[in-house]
């Protein structure tokens, strides 16, 4: 492939790769992601290639391996166009029937098709999916369609016009304003307007300036940046060279997580593909505007997420984060201004620029504007990323896309925001999700992890968890962190090992206010908003674990047992066989009974009984 | 590591990939870690003095991210996904059940070489969890019976 070398030339590119693409022409999307993967897409792929070559179909059906699809929980996901037939949890049996019956009798698998965990019926249509059907997927969507290896498929669903339009039709001014106008605020956390953080950095006195992206994904529980890194790297290399030629910066970074290879491989490919083409490096499409970028691998330290972290962790340097008034968009990485912004909020430059930004403040709620993706975890249904329009109910999320809880048990809250967040309950489930609402309710919009729980999680071992995670990743430079969130834990371990005194929850609300005031970043500042939200709706939790030592989750160790309802026992005898102590006795057909001294509360026969019949005390 | 076994022919290429760069000493010692599994000291002090860095500096940097360990690691990692999703759906007690069967805590390894127990923030497959990792391979939906054949699986191949 020769360089593009104006955009006349990416135009004519583009056209030329429309024409060559036949939309009947049969396609198989495998999806490929991370959790697809670990399911076994590649023994998919590989009986798929073998199926349709002996059937001598390998000229007319083409195969194309993504990125994530979102919908983990189902996993691994097949869509085969035009029809956009869709098929889940396949198998390598399963290939030759999908071949034979679908592509070549055009026929559907009945057995393979998704039964809507709600309505009971069967779906055949990717589009009609509930899970998807209730999404607004503006920056994921492309996940399923394109090829991330290939730069092509990015070009051919137009790509890269935005970064011709801004270059060439746009001044650096305008760009930045459209932001602006558009409303787009960052992704990673913090929800400050990209445009004024781009003015800024524009403004800041030094040169050279640098635009980096922040895809060191810690929030535990979230996965939307590894996903958009891995199905759709090009969106967010092209949003980086646009906010480069805003800014006025020739060099950028990517720091990405070294536990993410799949990610690290992708954009690497990405990268050396763009500058092959010219979309990249020296002389972006003969415009005279240079940018280039380099990978970082990051070491694997949450606190790295924090951006004063973060440049000087790229810097070598041991990442230890700088007191905030000392601003990085000024004086960042090597002390000159650079630009930080998130792997979601790059990969929304380029819609900005190709729909305008009055388009793009029609979506969402007065202040958070745009779609923003979730990665619905824990304890629901439909696992998987998850985009809609900001201000969309955690109900509709939850219940519409999600299908519920799993298992059919109760509701108790959903964790939004990572360790900086906090617990919404049932009753604000009618919350429309932004960065305000969510802030109000004493959560966080956070990165946009949302771990939902049920009625088997503990809320203090919830609380007791985040701190655990804070305590490790506490970088140790400023006492408030690193003694606050170290006695915190030392209070809630204590309460989760029913050791718990009067006067514990007061203290803990104490050292809260203190960590709040006095820590030097936001790790923090906000590490105990897990207590704070845990302790504002479900103190009752809290009262029973120090004073009736009763864990009513069956989650802390020592502060409940086990009992089997004799009226729902039916002595199908699973527990029985199932127990590591042996510690369930009765006959068969015969309500069973534990032995509360054998018991060693592993859960192994909670888990097990279909008829709920052991219950926890 | 033996004296011997110092390949200073791999060490330099390692530092010509990152272009004798200060600055990629996190990847330089990603990279010694993927050949050997841990940093040996003599790597760490052959580095240092090619990059003309205090070896303290060096040391603050490997026991600072998670990343790197000081001590040798097993053929097999088992890095336990202890994210959010993985932990309100049990890795708990696939971290237990570690315990129990390979008799090594957290970050220790197994006299044999062959077993070093760790565990992750978040691997991000959140749909799969619990998690954990062997190597760079994923194993997602256990609970304690599978982590128990899945060590027995690794225990087979030796």
């Amino acid at each position: 492939m020769n360089r593009l070398e104006s955009q006349k030339d990416l135009e004519r590119h583009r056209e030329q790769l429309k024409k060559q693409r036949d939309p009947q022409r049969p396609l198989i999307s495998l999806c490929a992601g991370s959790g697809c993967g670990a399911y076994g897409t590649d023994e998919v792929k590989d009986a798929l290639e073998r199926e349709i070559s002996q059937n001598g179909l390998k000229e007319r059906v083409e195969i194309k391996v993504t990125g994530c699809h979102g919908f983990c929980e189902k996993g691994p996901i097949m869509v085969i166009h035009p029809e956009g037939t869709f098929y889940s949890q396949i198998k390598v049996e399963d290939v030759p029937e999908i071949v034979a019956e679908t592509l070549v009798n055009k026929q559907l698998v009945d057995r393979l098709l998704y039964k809507d965990p709600v309505s009971k019926q069967k779906v055949s249509k990717e589009s009609e999916v509930p899970f998807y059907s209730h999404q607004h997927r503006l920056i994921f969507g492309n996940n399923g369609l394109i090829d991330p290896t290939n730069i092509d498929d990015y070009i051919a669903m137009e790509g890269y016009s935005a970064l011709a339009e801004a270059l060439f039709s746009m001044s650096p001014e305008e760009i930045i304003d459209t932001i602006k106008e558009s409303g787009l605020r960052g992704r990673g956390g913090g929800g400050f307007p990209t445009g004024i953080k781009w003015a800024s950095c524009r403004k800041a006195h030094g040169e050279p300036r640098y635009v980096m992206c922040n895809a060191d994904e810690g929030d535990p529980g979230a996965y939307m940046d590894r996903s958009l890194l891995e199905g759709n790297p090009h969106s967010v290399l092209e949003g980086m060279v646009i906010g480069a030629y805003a800014i006025g910066s020739n060099e950028g970074f990517i720091y990405v997580r070294n536990e993410y290879p799949l990610a690290v491989k992708n954009i690497d490919i990405a990268i050396k593909q763009a500058e092959d083409y010219g979309l990249l490096g020296e002389d972006i499409l003969d415009s005279g505007f240079d940018f280039k970028v380099k990978i970082s691998r990051g070491g694997g330290a949450f606190v790295c997420g924090e951006s004063s972290a973060l440049m000087r962790s790229l810097a070598g340097k041991v990442g230890r984060p700088r007191a905030k008034y000392i601003h990085t968009v000024e004086k960042g990485y090597r002390d000159l201004p650079s630009t930080l912004n998130n792997v979601e909020t790059w990969a929304n430059v380029p819609l900005i620029i190709n729909k305008g930004a009055d388009y793009y403040a029609s979506i969402g709620t007065e202040k958070s504007k745009g779609t923003k993706i979730f990665s619905l975890v824990g304890k629901v249904k439909n696992t998987g990323l998850v985009e809609v329009p900001m201000g969309t109910s955690l109900r509709t999320i939850i219940y519409d896309i999600g299908g519920g809880i799993l298992k059919n048990k109760k509701f108790k809250a959903v964790q939004t925001g990572g360790p900086s967040g906090g617990c919404v309950p049932e009753g604000l489930l009618d919350l429309p999700v932004d960065f305000e609402k969510l802030t109000q309710a004493g959560a966080m919009m956070g990165s946009g992890g949302m771990i939902v729980m049920d009625q088997d999680n503990c809320m203090v071992d919830v609380a007791r968890y985040f701190l655990d995670f804070l305590q490790e990743e506490s970088c140790g430079q400023c006492v408030p962190c690193r003694e606050g969130v170290t006695r915190l834990l030392q209070v809630l371990t204590d309460i989760c090992a029913g050791e718990g005194k009067d006067g514990d929850l007061e203290l803990l609300e104490n050292v809260a206010d203190t960590l709040h005031e006095l820590s030097l970043c936001a790790l923090g500042g906000t590490a105990a908003n897990p207590i704070l939200t845990t302790l504002l709706y479900f103190r009752d939790e809290y009262l029973e674990h120090i004073h009736e030592k009763k864990c009513r989750a069956g989650v802390c160790k020592g502060l409940f047992y086990y009992e089997i309802d004799e009226e729902k026992c039916n002595g199908c005898h699973v527990c029985f066989r199932k127990c590591p102590q042996e510690a369930v006795y009765g006959e068969k057909k015969e309500p069973h009974t534990i032995d509360q001294e054998k018991c060693i509360h592993c859960t192994i026969c909670y888990e097990s009984c279909k008829f709920e019949a052991i219950v926890i005390k | 590591m033996e004296k011997s076994l110092l390949d200073s022919e791999f060490l330099d290429s390692v530092l010509q990939q990152n272009d004798y760069d200060q600055e990629n000493i996190i990847m330089i010692l990603q990279d010694i870690t993927a050949r050997y599994n841990y940093l040996p000291q003599e790597a760490l002090e052959y580095i240092a003095k090619r990059l003309n860095l205090p070896r303290s500096h060096l040391y603050s940097v490997a026991t600072f991210y998670k990343a790197f360990s000081l001590t040798p690691r097993g053929k097999y990692i088992l890095n336990v996904c202890t994210g959010t999703a993985c932990h309100v759906r049990g890795a708990e007690k696939i971290k237990e059940t570690i315990v129990q069967e390979l008799d090594i805590h957290e970050g220790e390894t197994t006299e044999n070489f062959l077993f070093t127990f760790e565990t992750v923030r978040c691997l991000g497959c959140c749909a799969l969890g619990p998690v954990i990792t062997v190597n760079e391979k994923s194993h997602g939906g256990l609970d304690r019976k599978k982590t128990h054949d899945l060590i027995e699986q690794y225990e087979k191949e030796g």
